[in-house]
């Protein structure tokens, strides 16, 4: 066995899901490579490189991999795919706008989300929003991963893997990076918070959002938002938890006027606890939170962050 | 320009479904089916582009079942000028969908295709890329904006994605393959007229060997199970009963 693991950037730094992606690496069992494909990436790198478990970093460091552009990372995979029985990369934005890409090439099939490995070749992966996991067989030669980062805990950082270029360039004359607009934030990143807290509807507006703030930064938290608070304006999309949005698994998520759709709790269901504000008594978040409390948001928030 | 919709029936997204007994799969029997939402989204945004006058033509193109001609229907109501069903009771995976619709683009030569982002049922989230892989074509996945500009050999797809973090704009050439978010439009509803005219709308029936793709799949489904149910908890009476909780009981404060 011998695995591929496409790292996850953010802002040209090595993204946390990568230590993910690489325990589940080693589930699977066998030799761990990382690449590492972008533009000015020597200290994601050497991030890279001291993840445990890991046998050695493959650098693309050129501009045609700048923003990782779903047409060359599809070329760079399929050049370096040969040779590893495994590629694996984060359910990512980019991750999963990149895989499928490989898998076609190769003529194999892609097994998204994967939570659990039971074996070199079955996996368990989420359906249907999350209410079913399918266990899976693949009987392809080369099997294409994408990992759901909270099903595995991160690898440490005591590794010291060697690093070596790649010398492929792929060339892309069909797309080209126009600009990005990425939300600011001083909070921890969503997908890897211990805390998070996430309005919806019930906050009413924009504005609202503010009342999260003071809480957020006391418990070191995240902020999320249900698809009714994002589909309102309230909020922007990638702040977003659910089927469509992010998966997260936090130690504690606190869902604040938020009723408990399908489709959210599909992002947030195996949080270790669940607590929910919210004024209706009925609502079907109230099914799933190990604490409740019946009541009306605009009393309860400064309460809770005056008493925290 | 023609555009290629892709349109998959699942089950309604309101749906609370049930596992079999036996652990072999999801139990559709009896229950309500729909468009994926997704790829309503992608039907509202080639009707929009025609109405524009960017689209001459709107081919909706379903794989699945006799009983997805529904959809196709539906796509047809909603707008799309004719449909091609590729019809196999066999359970496609994403790879023999996008082999088979690449075959479709071969023979239409649509100047750009648009497909959900992900089926809400094998939520893979793979079909669009695929696609765009094995026609050499460019992909904008999870657009929440789609805009064509300029004319001739210098026409370009400017694509808003949205990514963790944020936005991405990127310029594809065209033909290209855009799958599409949520936020990229309001699906409209469909008119009992427009339902009615869209029976008399062509509809061309094809299986996977008219195109000479096999739909088997090396991955097997050995089993479904319903994940782990969460233990209903209490409800607290005051906020400072919670924060004794969290702290005490769950320990996590």
């Amino acid at each position: 066995m011998s695995i591929l693991v496409l790292a996850d950037l953010h802002e040209g730094q090595l993204a946390s899901a990568t230590a993910h992606v690489v325990a589940a690496a080693q589930a699977i069992g066998g030799e761990i490579d990382i690449l590492v494909a972008g533009e000015g990436v020597q200290a994601a790198a050497d991030a890279a490189a001291k993840l445990d478990g890991v046998n050695k970093v493959r650098v693309a460091d050129n501009a045609v991999y700048a923003h990782q552009l779903a047409e060359p990372m599809g070329a760079l995979l399929v050049e370096l795919a040969d040779g590893y029985t495994h590629v694996l990369a984060s359910a990512s934005t980019t991750g999963k706008n990149v895989l499928p890409r490989l898998a076609a090439l190769k003529d194999v099939s892609q097994l998204s989300d994967v939570l659990g490995v039971e074996s070199a070749d079955t996996f368990l992966r989420p359906i249907y929003a999350g209410n079913a996991i399918a266990t899976v067989k693949s009987d392809d030669t080369l099997k294409v991963i994408t990992v759901r980062t909270t099903g595995f805990d991160a690898v440490g950082t005591s590794g010291s893997a060697t690093i070596e270029a790649v010398d492929f360039v792929a060339d892309n004359s069909q797309s080209r990076f126009v600009k990005e607009e990425l939300a600011q934030s001083d909070r921890p990143e969503l997908g890897g918070a211990k805390v998070v807290i996430s309005g919806g509807r019930g906050m009413g507006n924009g504005e609202n959002f503010k009342l999260l703030d003071g809480i957020a930064d006391k418990l070191g938290a995240a902020i999320g938002a249900s698809r009714a608070a994002v589909d309102a304006g309230f909020v922007p999309n990638d702040m977003q938890v659910g089927q469509t949005g992010k998966i997260v698994a936090p130690d504690l998520y606190i869902a604040v006027g938020i009723s408990g759709a399908i489709q959210h709790l599909a992002g947030m269901k195996d949080s270790k606890v669940i607590v929910a504000i919210n004024k209706d008594d009925e609502a079907p978040i109230f099914q799933v939170a190990d604490y409740g409390l019946v009541g009306d948001l605009f009393e309860i928030l400064p309460e809770l962050e005056s008493k925290l | 320009m023609k555009i290629l919709v892709a349109v998959k029936r699942v089950i309604d997204y309101n749906v609370k479904i049930r596992v079999k007994a036996d652990h072999s799969d999801v139990d559709l029997t009896n229950v309500k089916m729909a468009m994926n939402p997704f790829c309503e989204i992608a039907v509202e945004e080639a009707v929009r582009l025609k109405e524009k006058g960017t689209a001459t033509e709107v081919v909706a193109v379903t794989v699945g079942p006799k009983a997805a001609q529904e959809q196709l229907r539906t796509a047809l109501a909603l707008g799309a000028d004719r449909a091609i069903h590729i019809e196999t009771d066999e359970r496609a995976e994403s790879l023999a969908v996008a082999k088979l619709l690449a075959k479709v683009v071969e023979e239409e030569q649509p100047g750009l295709v648009i497909l959900g982002k992900q089926a809400i049922d094998t939520d893979n989230n793979q079909t669009g890329q695929m696609l765009a892989a094995l026609t050499n074509l460019p992909q904008g996945t999870f657009a929440s904006e789609v805009e064509i500009s300029g004319d001739g050999s210098d026409k370009k797809l400017n694509v808003t994605r949205e990514i963790d973090g944020g936005l991405q704009t990127v310029a594809l050439t065209l033909p290209a393959i855009v799958t599409t978010d949520l936020r990229l439009n309001e699906p409209r509803y469909a008119k009992l007229p427009d339902i009615m005219k869209a029976k008399k709308k062509p509809l061309d029936v094809k299986t996977p060997a008219d195109y000479g793709v096999e739909v088997a799949s090396k991955v097997t489904l050995l089993k479904v199970e319903s994940p782990a149910e969460r233990k209903g908890g209490i409800k607290v009476a005051s906020v400072d009963e919670l924060i004794d909780k969290l702290k005490n009981e769950a320990k996590v404060l």
